[in-house]
């Protein structure tokens, strides 16, 4: 089967990613409510509009970092402006994402070509510095300076007093789209089970299955091509006459505008907008995924995604109590021993499991966690043509 | 299930009603309820959303600790510390409304992005009626905003800046915290009893909100004592050295220098300034002084000896004497071996007084909830007779003028208290310039249905 | 004019710590090749050597002194450390009060120790990794290194001061012959400096006057030939990596007067002397140290009231700005060789 151009395996390989993507709120809350388990459902609307959005920003930057090589340190700064145009059209427009969603990805464009046109000019870390420097500036002016634009530490949000000229009287108070309202869910119960069905989250979804479209479209092309022949070597290739910096300039715009998306997708789905999105640790953030989950390869960056928010998320939330719930039917002294030693890894320590796992995948599957995924996949089809019919791969969605 | 289920909530009632019988899948809208997360089993869960990480992270970790404790008091566990001292008698150590109180925590991080993703996971995932906590006004305010948008009750943790409750008050939110506009007011007749009238002043503020909104409330307070403002100057938010900024101050012609910083931030500058020799210095005549117009215990520990002398404020201190502080420090202290900070008072405070407010009206629903606590005015809660004020959601009552201490004794007070400045000095109309004038406004009540 | 020396006094400070990590952070790139995300990390261990030296020399046990009262009420127990108790009240303030000063003693080895267990133990297994892999071994481990800091010294920053003895100002403009009370500094700042000076000699000295110093800068500068005459490498680079670490430590622990330390410092200074290297240009040693005191002082003026006024958020952004400036007119920063990390 082909269909939109694809190869009949990169058809497989979208219909499953379409199929993963729309049953996520089902996959994603594996454990019935009221369990001890629960704490680990990941299937609540913030944070599957989280995956799908930042799955996006990776994507996107892996366009510019896993075709071409080039190390870009100042993504964030795109994600912040389509934030900011986004909650701006709110302000002077109305709740409608659509025009905030345009302007975002223009202005991310023309802001990625300006940054784009001046940092490529020198490549490997002179490259990654240029663009930190152009990112942190524009962080720090945000915060400060620039409050009146951006309403500074507080955040960009809406006021009832703003103009917001496209509202009429019966106009949803909150973001949707064409009446579709972002924030309304239908919930299913299913014996202990609860799934949620979000309007945002389908949106994000939606356009996330696009732009992923035509990334797998980017990197099937002829385009994609001169991209990889660029990270290969750079050099020999200008030696054959060929002028590389419009190609590597169109990759960086067109992964701005991802990341201008991005941004623009969290301002629909909470309509707000900080100028922490712009800081480096926010460009370290994407950087991150992309390496973790597997640079250059189609599903690596939103597997990065995926697992960064998750531990954001989830592990944070950890308390004493529920520790205590879980261990409770163990003996006291070793109950209070797992109790210790579990402070070092959740809670207000999340971090340092974050941290042990980015060294253990690096470490361990250099590949990234896609790597991870093919070693699994490899052993159960070795297990399957012994004649074992186990489960076929089912990597984690998103 | 298909798309059309998605339109409003009439023809989902029916659906959750024929689902109700067996196993039967139902489906339903967020709207199905009577209002945002109703609680329908025999608990009801609170949302408190903390730094846990981050420079702020020890305050965080102690508001935890008094939040943990307004649950046990609540649900009628431990001493049931200032519910014996609090002037309302609705809470009687069963539970609210029958229910038994719990919580979830999440970490803000000190950012509003995250705080607001931490909290829409406890409204959505765990289903919160009331979240509480923070460190910072741009979380506090992101975080009630998002409040508001949801349908529940934010009561805010430490938060300092007018903003909160000036041009960005929500209907859904409540602060128990003093702010920056009392500080100033509280700080004046004491620093014009101890500097006199005669004094020019050099500010260095923090760049962005909060430090704006405390170096205009200061500069206000002083200037109308007669104080003279020779500079401000805005210096970045996490700087760490500071000495760029400080050494043009001595030979500006100014004799105080106030630190319009807050945190590490105000660590860093007042250990600095006083290595540059500034508290030893005189000038026009007088001895060089330095003011820190909001104090925190985080503050004092981290710049030790430097603070002797220091004048400041702050919204409580376990040193106080009445029944409601020594009730709270006995069994806060008895629970974790010290005293409590200010910020961890202000969420045990905010806790009680929404459970309070639940049970006064009778109802979760948060336009309920607010109503009771709108123009609510009660005492034994460690501040004094206080006022909820009902057109901005702002506490007034005493404010602490504090001092460092010269000799402390323990590690815990190296802040000694100078004056309960009484709170008709500190009030304010609800129209004030400094809170958005008239242009700002509570808005609607929003229960989330 | 006396403004002016006050903010080139300042900016030579600021200079001195931004110049002495970029130090070891060129050392790493330049001899080992590797992007050491946690460098940062190094530096705030450093300084945590002090706090833990400080710690041990308050360790106390307790006496009651039944003539004060506790916040609960109860007889007060105060705390009397055990060098006060062992060596007398003299000797044991003294040490208490010098405790940053002799940190340097304890860093040193402690640094070493913990720069080789890092090569030997992780960052040797990534030479030959993309410099991706790199930032994220080495950012992964800067945060564990971080998270276990702040579990056993908590969030909050921890007063470590200097020795009384330095702990004033001094007048330094009498000696250059202004006023008195015009330019007035602290002492331990111009310790620092001179610190900082010491140092960057020393390690200049030892890469320049020693055989060690010498294969080593072949190796930086062609590491294949150095290796295929038969002199390993390996070992010199792993001591290397201990020297990068301990002059990262040394700046930590003598910076803890000037800013107290927390957990997070070391991703506070990260970003930053990242630019500062590449500034100075890749694999240059000098170039480092240049571009460190360069951006200090640049930062430094842009602080200034009057340039403030003239831009506002100047001092946020200066030293982007100027990173950007010096990138774009000189391709390879001030003093970087071609080929070093450019693909």
């Amino acid at each position: 089967m082909k269909m939109l151009g694809l190869s009949q395996r990169d058809t497989t390989f979208l219909l499953i990613v379409v199929f993963l993507t729309l049953v996520t709120p089902i996959l994603l809350q594996p454990f019935p409510e009221g369990s001890g388990m629960a704490t680990f459902n990941a299937g609540y609307p913030d944070l599957m509009q989280r995956f799908a959005i930042f799955g996006i920003f990776a994507i996107g930057f892996n366009i510019l970092f896993g075709l071409t090589g080039y190390l870009s340190f100042g993504h964030a700064a795109f994600l912040g402006v389509g934030s900011y145009s986004v909650v701006w059209m709110y302000k002077l427009l109305g709740y409608n994402v659509v025009p905030g969603i345009l302007l975002a990805v223009i202005v991310s464009a023309l802001f990625a070509l300006l940054i784009g046109y001046v940092s490529l000019r020198r490549s490997g870390i002179y490259f990654s510095i240029l663009t930190l420097a152009f990112a942190q500036m524009s962080y720090n002016l945000a915060y400060s300076v620039l409050t009146p634009l951006t309403n500074g530490e507080t955040g960009l949000q809406v006021y009832t007093n703003d103009p917001q000229v496209l509202m009429g009287e019966n106009s949803p108070t909150s973001p949707h789209f064409f009446g579709i309202v972002m924030n309304e869910s239908a919930k299913l119960n299913v014996g202990g089970w609860e799934f949620t069905f979000n309007n945002g989250y389908y949106f994000c979804a939606i356009v996330a299955i696009l732009v992923f479209y035509l990334s797998l479209r980017i990197f099937r092309s002829p385009f994609g091509l001169m991209l990889r022949a660029i990270k290969t070597n750079q050099t020999r290739l200008n030696y054959t006459g060929l002028n590389s910096r419009p190609y590597t300039l169109a990759a960086f715009v067109i992964s701005g505008m991802y990341a201008g998306l991005a941004g623009a997708l969290m301002a629909s789905m909470d309509p707000l907008a900080g100028a922490e999105r712009m800081q480096w640790t926010a460009s370290g953030e994407v950087v991150l995924m992309t390496i973790l989950g597997g640079a250059g390869t189609l599903m690596g960056p939103i597997l990065g995604a995926g697992f960064i928010k998750y531990f954001e998320n989830i592990f944070s939330k950890i308390n004493d109590n529920m520790l205590h719930q879980w261990f409770a039917w163990m003996p006291d002294g070793i109950e209070d021993f797992l109790i210790g030693l579990s402070h070092f890894f959740v809670g207000k320590s999340w971090h340092l499991t974050l941290g042990l796992l980015f060294m253990l995948v690096v470490i361990f599957l250099p590949g990234g966690l896609v790597e991870g995924g093919q070693r699994i996949a490899k052993a159960v089809r070795n297990r399957r043509s012994k004649g074992d019919g186990a489960e076929a791969q089912t990597q984690p969605a998103e | 299930m298909s798309k059309s289920n998605f339109t409003r909530r009439g023809l989902l009632k029916t659906g959750a009603v024929t689902g109700a019988g067996l196993a039967m899948p139902t489906i339903f809208t967020s709207g199905a309820m009577a209002f945002t997360n109703e609680p329908t089993g025999d608990t009801v869960t609170f949302g408190f959303n903390v730094p846990q990480t981050g420079p702020y992270a020890e305050e965080g970790l102690d508001e935890l600790r008094a939040q943990e404790l307004a649950i046990q008091h609540i649900n009628g566990e431990g001493d049931g510390g200032m519910l014996n001292t609090f002037s309302s008698k609705a809470l009687d150590g069963t539970g609210i409304l029958g229910k038994k109180a719990a919580f979830v925590t999440g970490d803000t991080q000190t950012k509003s992005d995250a705080a607001r993703a931490s909290a829409k996971s406890m409204i959505e995932k765990d289903g919160v009626v009331m979240i509480n906590g923070g460190s910072s006004s741009g979380v506090a305010v992101a975080v009630q905003g998002l409040c508001q948008e949801a349908g529940i009750i934010f009561m805010a943790g430490l938060t300092h800046s007018n903003d909160t409750t000036g041009k960005d008050r929500k209907a859904n939110g409540f602060r128990h915290f003093f702010n920056a506009y009392m500080s100033g007011a509280a700080l004046a007749p004491v620093l014009k009893n101890a500097y006199g009238t005669d004094r020019r002043a050099y500010h260095l503020t923090a760049d962005y909100t909060w430090g704006w909104t405390q170096q205009e409330s200061i500069q206000n307070a002083t200037e109308a004592l007669g104080w003279e403002t020779v500079n401000n100057v805005m210096t970045p938010v996490g700087a760490g050295d500071f000495s760029s900024y400080i050494t043009p101050v001595l030979n500006s012609g100014a004799d105080v220098l106030i630190l319009n910083h807050y945190g590490g931030d105000m660590v860093n500058s007042l250990t600095q300034s006083i290595q540059f020799g500034l508290r030893d210095a005189q000038a026009n005549g007088k001895n060089f002084e330095i003011v820190v117009p909001l104090y925190s215990e985080l503050m004092a520990a981290g710049a030790g000896e430097n603070i002797k002398g220091v004048y400041g404020s702050m919204n409580w201190n376990w040193q106080l004497t009445d029944a409601g502080t020594q009730a709270f420090v006995k069994s806060f202290g008895e629970k974790y071996g010290r005293p409590p900070s200010g910020s961890a008072h202000t969420c045990y405070v905010q806790t009680l007084l929404y459970a309070d407010a639940v049970t006064r009206a009778g109802s979760f629903n948060p336009c309920a909830v607010a109503e009771a606590l709108e123009g609510f005015e009660f005492d034994g809660m460690g501040n004094g007779p206080t006022l909820y004020r009902a057109e901005d959601h702002q506490c007034f009552k005493d404010v602490l003028v504090m001092k460092g201490a010269e000799n402390p004794t323990t590690e815990y007070d190296t802040l000694e208290i100078v004056e309960v400045t009484p709170v008709d000095q500190v009030m304010y109309e609800p129209n004030h310039p400094m809170f958005g004038g008239d242009e700002a406004s509570l808005g609607e009540c929003n229960d989330g249905a | 004019m006396d403004a002016i020396i006050l903010q080139i006094l300042n900016g030579l400070d600021k200079g001195s710590a931004y110049a002495l990590i970029a130090l070891g952070l060129t050392l790493i790139f330049g001899t080992l090749g590797v992007v050491n995300f946690a460098h940062g990390a190094l530096f705030m261990i450093g300084a945590f050597v002090a706090v833990t030296l400080q710690r041990i020399f308050n360790l106390s046990f307790e006496q009651i002194d039944p003539t004060k009262k506790d916040f609960l009420g109860n007889p007060l127990k105060v705390e009397v450390p055990y060098v006060e108790a062992w060596f007398g009240a003299d000797v044991g303030d003294w040490l208490i009060d010098w405790s940053v000063p002799l940190a340097i003693i304890f860093a040193i080895p402690v640094m070493l120790l913990v720069g080789f267990v890092m090569e030997r133990g992780l960052i040797k297994h990534f030479y030959k990794r993309p410099h991706a892999d790199q930032i994220l071994v080495t950012f992964g481990l800067a945060i564990v290194l971080q998270e276990l800091i702040k579990y056993f010294f908590g969030a909050n920053p921890i007063q470590t001061g200097a020795p009384d003895a330095f702990s004033g100002s001094m007048d330094f403009g009498v000696l250059l012959g202004f006023d008195p009370n015009v330019i007035i500094y602290p002492y331990w700042r111009l310790v620092y400096f001179l610190f900082a000076a010491i140092v960057i000699g020393a390690v200049f000295s030892f890469l320049q006057f020693t055989t060690f110093g010498m294969v080593v800068r072949a190796g930086m500068a062609d590491r294949e030939t150095v290796g295929l005459l038969g002199i390993n490498i390996d070992k010199r680079f792993t001591l290397m990596f201990g020297l990068a670490a301990a002059v990262a430590g040394m700046a930590g622990v003598m910076y803890t007067p000037i800013l107290a330390p927390n957990y997070h410092m070391g991703m506070d200074f990260l970003v930053l002397s990242f630019v500062v290297v590449v500034v100075g240009g890749m694999g240059s040693l000098p170039g480092a140290v240049a571009a460190g005191f360069l951006l200090g002082v640049l930062q430094s003026f842009a602080s200034m009231n009057e340039i403030k006024s003239l831009i506002p958020g100047i001092d946020q952004v200066i030293i982007y700005l100027v990173a950007i400036i010096i990138l774009l007119t000189r391709p390879r920063g001030l003093m970087g060789r071609a080929g070093v990390m450019e693909e």
